[in-house]
């Protein structure tokens, strides 16, 4: 029997109400595909995202975990967004400083008219994910060195 | 310094100005200091020390000690000095029931730096003068070491010798480091491969046992309870479930500091395992620093900390994609 | 434990057809808490809707997931299922296995997967639901209107002959807007001042309606249904309650020079002045930039023949505090400054004017009294071209992107008009292309080129130059006949394109209302809510929301009213009850959640608290106003102790569906 080894990335997409998460409905309306591995997770708002939740993902086996956000300037709740912007480039950074893979992680601003760009931006993601793998460095920070 | 500090003590203590005393008092060893409460002349007489040793920044004991009926006299260092004045920011601490005595500080020493020097021995003394350390051992000779050269590493990099904050001054008071090198080795590792980054990384976070010595002495971890501790946060973790809780632990508690610490360089002294952890903290300020312009924590009571701050036009997070340094392989 | 109900839709083959219902829900039936799960063709049918309330019923279900199309489809459809069954609408769930599983994915195996990953999460956040009751606001019964054109005009009458006050705030000495220095109106040619200063009347003539004139909003605090606005009344220096609009001050003042904004400077006026006859309120006002005796403290004029004793040289700027339950923004619109088109010489020549300078020269009531006359010589102009399009559809870095609208009709009137009253005038019209889509529009423009012999000319004036003998050198293309023209006119008019009021970007900050790129107000949704600004109890009125003409503005006008009529008829509004909640135990009182906060939401408080050896501690802790609170969750992040969480998403029912994402 043959066994599909394909690796799959588990993909977590955080999307504000207002605009992200509509425009992931209108790739939807629209049809648009990208890959099922993207599961999303509907916030109020960008500035709802906690570093701790994009952690966590890591932590539970997220491979990638993608932030989506109205565009700065477009903010339903006027700042939100220019917070969120702060935290996740810090965060980032964190992240690439202890040599994790900096592409795991990315923003994208998707207003509610941009579907095309919603599923532009995860098939562009899932298929910079699924390159660099499962994710072993973020679990694995802590163990001995082999 | 140490008389005329206890002298300040007294004084204040025997006016009334203050009901208490936040010090030092000398463990089992000499080197071996710890902060301590002296309500009397008497404690302050027999057990107030100061010296080389004194490393330990005492503001986050003000979070407690400021609730208590009186006020509270407290001995600070230029570098506990912006703790402090970043806990007042806070409203952490109430600022009419501390009286702040500022003190210069020209470094203090590392025992285990004095140690490496000496060889492994017992240390028995160490007296200080004119900054040379004559150590006395057991049984080997004395010696006498340079405090430059055995200096904490928050003393090595000190950022400014000048008090944001006080009501008295004992000795002179400093300029503000313009030049001190603090950055260099966030820089360097910046320099690195990630492959290198991570090794780097592995080999130092992986000796964490998480004994939270680095959050118990961090003068901006004064939460009523940290969400590490709480049962209810989801992240409460009595014991590590999994290989990831330290790298969590250690990145979210570096992220809730930011723009918050002040670079006191307290984590990194305390961990009894020896892992850089104010690297994490810099490297968070040099972030700061380059993408929103220059934040020093605690220097300023009126600005707005960088994280609860924008402008429009930020940085991207994308940024962290682009900016320099090297590729894998 | 919750005791969960789930659900899964078929939408017909909507969701059907990519995703096997069936084995949603089966394995969705095996998730802890889960006592039923079923599916049915239309969830959201209302014998979808039965089945739901029936098994809410018969399970005693204390939570139910609905494994159906987005949230933003059905989630308040389904959250009144819940409530007619006697559950707490809070206590729904869904999982959008429609937009984010079956509209994109073509497997079955992977589309089913994934939905039952969706449904797991929703259980898992289900779990961790609790109750939530809407608090309720009272509403304050009266409106701000800001602009008192023919926007706001329109909107504050219809609003007040509802029976609710409207206040006016207008930053000019009179409301009137943009409309008073028009000549004549599209297509029906019929006098603006005609058909506006009734209006301008009947608005100071109202009971109900109160006008700031010269004033300015200058804070919004508060939230809808209860704003507190406070109105910056500028210094007039003449008392509008004594003044009669008498006009002799206005007569009297020595100093002449002034140019007259109203006549955008094609002539000028007094210091001391009532902007135009029908003026409303009819109240004189001191231009402080030019008034001698401001400046200087000599002269006095204007008081000693006023009779009615309304001068005030001392006046100074006040500020009133108003609460209001609704604001309407009808701030209008401006023509862009010319300064990037010197290709057009339009500050080389003052025969080179823009088409709301024609405006005014052709008015009865302009500087020439209505017959047409160049600025620079006044005679009469026998060439006159106009251009078309100038800022608007080009590149952003020169002018506007967007179309300006009203300007191809305009330009349309004013060929029409120049025509008919100087046959012997000969008008070319350069443009890109000629828009008029409205009633009797396309109509108005062919009888401008049929009857009345405009020449139209599609082509893009290249360059307009001044000649010694006073003529203008109009260089252009035919692009239709591929030629280069050269025409000798007397006068040139451009079409400048319009941009919003530059009093616009700061008072959107204080409404936290958002704006385009443009600093036109952004409406809710673009086709569904026009009217409506994404903030809540703010609305919009007018071409703060985009280029329009007239009748558009109006009827827009009124649709706004209508909004806020919908609004103030109500006593009380339903907030939201997804709003943050601080935790005082854990409440280090730090600060950060405040600044944070775009509402002002969050004050602090001194509170007791038991400290060690029964003592008591004071501390201080946030507090949120819920009513205010928007429900944003800034404030959960800044927090570092996890006091602050957000209702309806905490941490610990974010987390619980990252987990159950990753399992």
């Amino acid at each position: 029997m043959q066994v599909n080894t394909e690796f799959r990335p588990k993909i977590v997409a955080f999307c504000c109400n207002w605009c992200s998460y509509a425009g992931a409905d209108l790739a939807g309306t629209n049809r648009l595909q990208y890959p099922a591995d993207v599961k999303i997770i509907r916030v109020p708002c960008s500035c709802r995202v906690n570093p701790l939740f994009i952690l966590r993902a890591f932590q539970r086996g997220a491979d990638g975990v993608i932030l989506c956000g109205c565009h700065p300037g477009d903010c339903h709740y006027t700042t939100g967004n220019y917070y969120a912007r702060r935290r996740m480039t810090l965060l980032f950074s964190m992240l690439d400083f202890l040599g994790i893979e900096k592409e795991r992680t990315r923003v994208e601003w998707v207003s509610a008219a941009e579907g095309a760009k919603f599923a532009a931006t995860m098939n562009e993601f899932v298929e910079t994910v699924t390159k660099l793998g499962e994710n072993k460095r973020l679990e694995d920070l802590r163990c001995k060195k082999s | 310094m140490q008389e005329i500090m206890k002298k300040k003590a007294l004084t204040l203590l025997a006016d009334g100005t203050v009901t208490r005393v936040l010090g030092w008092k000398r463990g089992d060893f000499v080197y071996d200091i710890t902060p301590a409460v002296f309500e009397t002349a008497e404690e302050v007489e027999t057990a107030f020390v100061y010296n080389a040793f004194c490393g330990s920044n005492l503001s986050k004991y003000l979070v407690k000690e400021s609730r208590k009926e009186g006020k509270t006299l407290v001995f600070l260092k230029p570098c506990d000095s912006y703790s402090l004045a970043q806990l007042l920011k806070e409203h952490r601490v109430n600022r009419e029931k501390v009286y702040v005595v500022g003190i210069e500080c020209y470094g203090k020493a590392d025992v285990e730096k004095i140690r490496d020097k000496k060889g492994a021995s017992i240390i028995r003394s160490v007296r200080e003068e004119n900054g040379m350390l004559s150590v006395r051992g057991l049984v080997d000779a004395d010696a006498s070491i340079p405090l430059y050269e055995v200096l904490l590493e928050k003393c090595e990099s000190c950022k400014s010798k000048k008090h944001p904050i006080y009501d008295e001054l004992l000795g002179d008071e400093g300029e503000v480091v313009e030049d001190c090198n603090r950055f260099d080795l966030v820089a360097r590792l910046e320099a690195m491969t990630p492959d290198e980054r991570y090794e780097f990384w592995r080999g130092e976070l992986s000796r964490c046992i998480r004994c939270n010595a680095c959050r118990n002495v961090c003068p901006a971890c004064t939460c009523e309870k940290c969400i590490f501790d709480n049962d209810v946060s989801g992240v409460a973790q009595k014991a590590a479930a999994d290989s990831f809780e330290e790298n969590m632990f250690h990145i979210i508690r570096a992220f809730h500091v930011v723009g918050r610490c002040t670079d006191c360089g307290e984590c990194s002294r305390v961990c009894p395992q020896h892992i850089p952890l104010h690297l994490l903290n810099r490297k968070f300020i040099k972030d700061i620093n380059e993408l929103y312009g220059e934040y020093q924590a605690g220097a300023d009571p009126d600005t707005r900390p960088p994280l609860v701050n924008y402008t429009l036009s930020d940085a991207e997070p994308s940024i962290v994609h682009t900016r320099g340094g090297k590729d894998n392989g | 434990m919750q005791r969960i109900g789930v659900f899964v839709c078929h939408c017909g083959t909507n969701i059907a057809a990519t995703v096997d219902v069936r084995a949603v829900a089966e394995a969705l039936q095996h998730e802890p808490g889960v006592v039923i799960s079923t599916e049915y063709q239309y969830m959201c049918s209302e014998a979808g809707q039965n089945l739901i309330k029936d098994a809410i019923r018969d399970h005693a279900l204390t939570g139910i997931v609905i494994c159906s199309c987005s949230p933003r489809m059905h989630e308040a459809t389904f959250r009144k299922t819940a409530a007619a069954a006697g559950l707490n609408p809070y206590m729904v769930e869904i999982a959008n296995i429609r937009e984010q599983v079956s509209w994109i994915h073509k497997d079955i195996p992977a589309a089913t997967e994934k939905a039952i990953v969706l449904g797991r999460a929703a259980i898992a956040k289900v779990h961790l639901n609790a109750p939530l009751k809407a608090g309720e606001s009272p509403v304050v019964k009266r409106a701000l209107v800001i602009g008192g054109g023919i926007a706001g005009i329109q909107t504050a009458l219809d609003i007040a002959d509802a029976g609710f006050e409207v206040d006016i705030v207008e930053k000019e000495p009179t409301i009137g807007g943009k409309m008073t220095q028009l000549d004549k109106t599209f297509p029906t040619l019929d006098c603006a001042a005609c058909i506006l200063t009734p209006k301008m009347v009947d608005c100071a003539q109202h009971e109900k309606i109160n006008i700031y004139s010269y004033s300015e909003v200058s804070e919004v605090k508060g939230f809808v249904g209860n704003f507190r606005v406070t109105i910056k009344k500028k210094a007039r220096y003449v008392d509008e309650l004594k003044c009669t609009g008498c006009g002799l001050c206005t007569e009297k003042c020595p100093q002449k020079k002034v140019p007259n904004a109203f006549n955008l400077g094609l002539d000028n006026r007094r210091a001391v002045y009532i902007p135009f006859a029908q003026a409303v309120p009819k109240v004189a006002t001191i231009d402080a930039d030019y008034c001698t005796m401001l400046k200087t403290g000599k002269c006095g004029v204007c008081a000693k023949v006023c009779t009615a004793g309304a001068i005030d040289y001392q006046q100074k700027d006040t500020f009133v505090e108003r609460e209001y339950g609704a604001i309407v923004v009808a701030t209008g619109f401006n023509p862009i400054k010319l300064d990037a088109y010197e290709e057009y010489a339009y500050s080389q020549s003052k025969d080179v004017i823009t088409s709301l300078e024609l405006e005014r020269l052709m008015n009865a009531a302009g500087p020439n009294g209505g017959t047409l006359l160049r600025p620079s010589d006044k005679t009469h102009p026998h060439t006159i071209v106009f251009v078309q399009c100038v800022g608007s559809r080009c590149d952003d870095s020169k002018g506007k992107s967007y179309c300006s609208k009203i300007c191809c009709m305009y330009t349309a009137k004013h060929a029409m008009l120049i025509r008919e009253k100087y046959p012997d005038t000969e008008v070319y019209v350069f443009y890109i292309d000629v828009r008029t889509p409205g009633k009797n529009f396309d109509e108005f423009y062919r009888r401008a080129v049929e009857e009345y012999g405009v020449h139209y000319i599609k082509g893009m004036v290249g360059k307009v130059l001044p000649e010694p003998d006073g003529t203008l050198t109009v260089r252009a293309s035919d692009l239709l006949s591929n030629e280069q023209l050269r025409i000798k006119a007397d006068l040139v008019v451009l079409a400048a394109a319009i941009e919003p009021d530059k009093s616009a970007r700061p008072l959107a900050t204080m409404l936290t209302a958002s704006m385009d790129t443009n600093d036109f107000f952004t409406e809710a949704h673009p086709k569904l809510r026009p009217v409506e600004s994404p903030t809540a109890g703010i609305f919009l009125s007018g071409a703060c929301q985009g280029p329009k003409d007239i009748p558009e503005t109006v009827s827009q006008a009124g649709a706004a009213a209508a909004k806020v009529i919908g609004l103030l008829a109500k006593d009380k509004l339903t907030c939201n009850p997804c709003v943050a909640k601080s935790d005082e135990l854990l409440c280090n009182g730090c600060s950060s959640c405040e600044k944070v906060c775009p509402y002002g939401a969050i004050t602090y408080v001194d509170k007791e608290f038991r400290g060690p050896n029964r003592t008591t501690l004071l501390r201080r802790v946030a507090s949120v106003n819920e009513a205010v609170c928007q429900g944003c969750g800034a404030c959960t992040v800044a927090c570092p102790s996890g006091a602050m969480d957000l209702k309806g998403f905490t941490n610990s029912q974010i987390m619980a569906e990252v987990d159950a994402i990753c399992k």
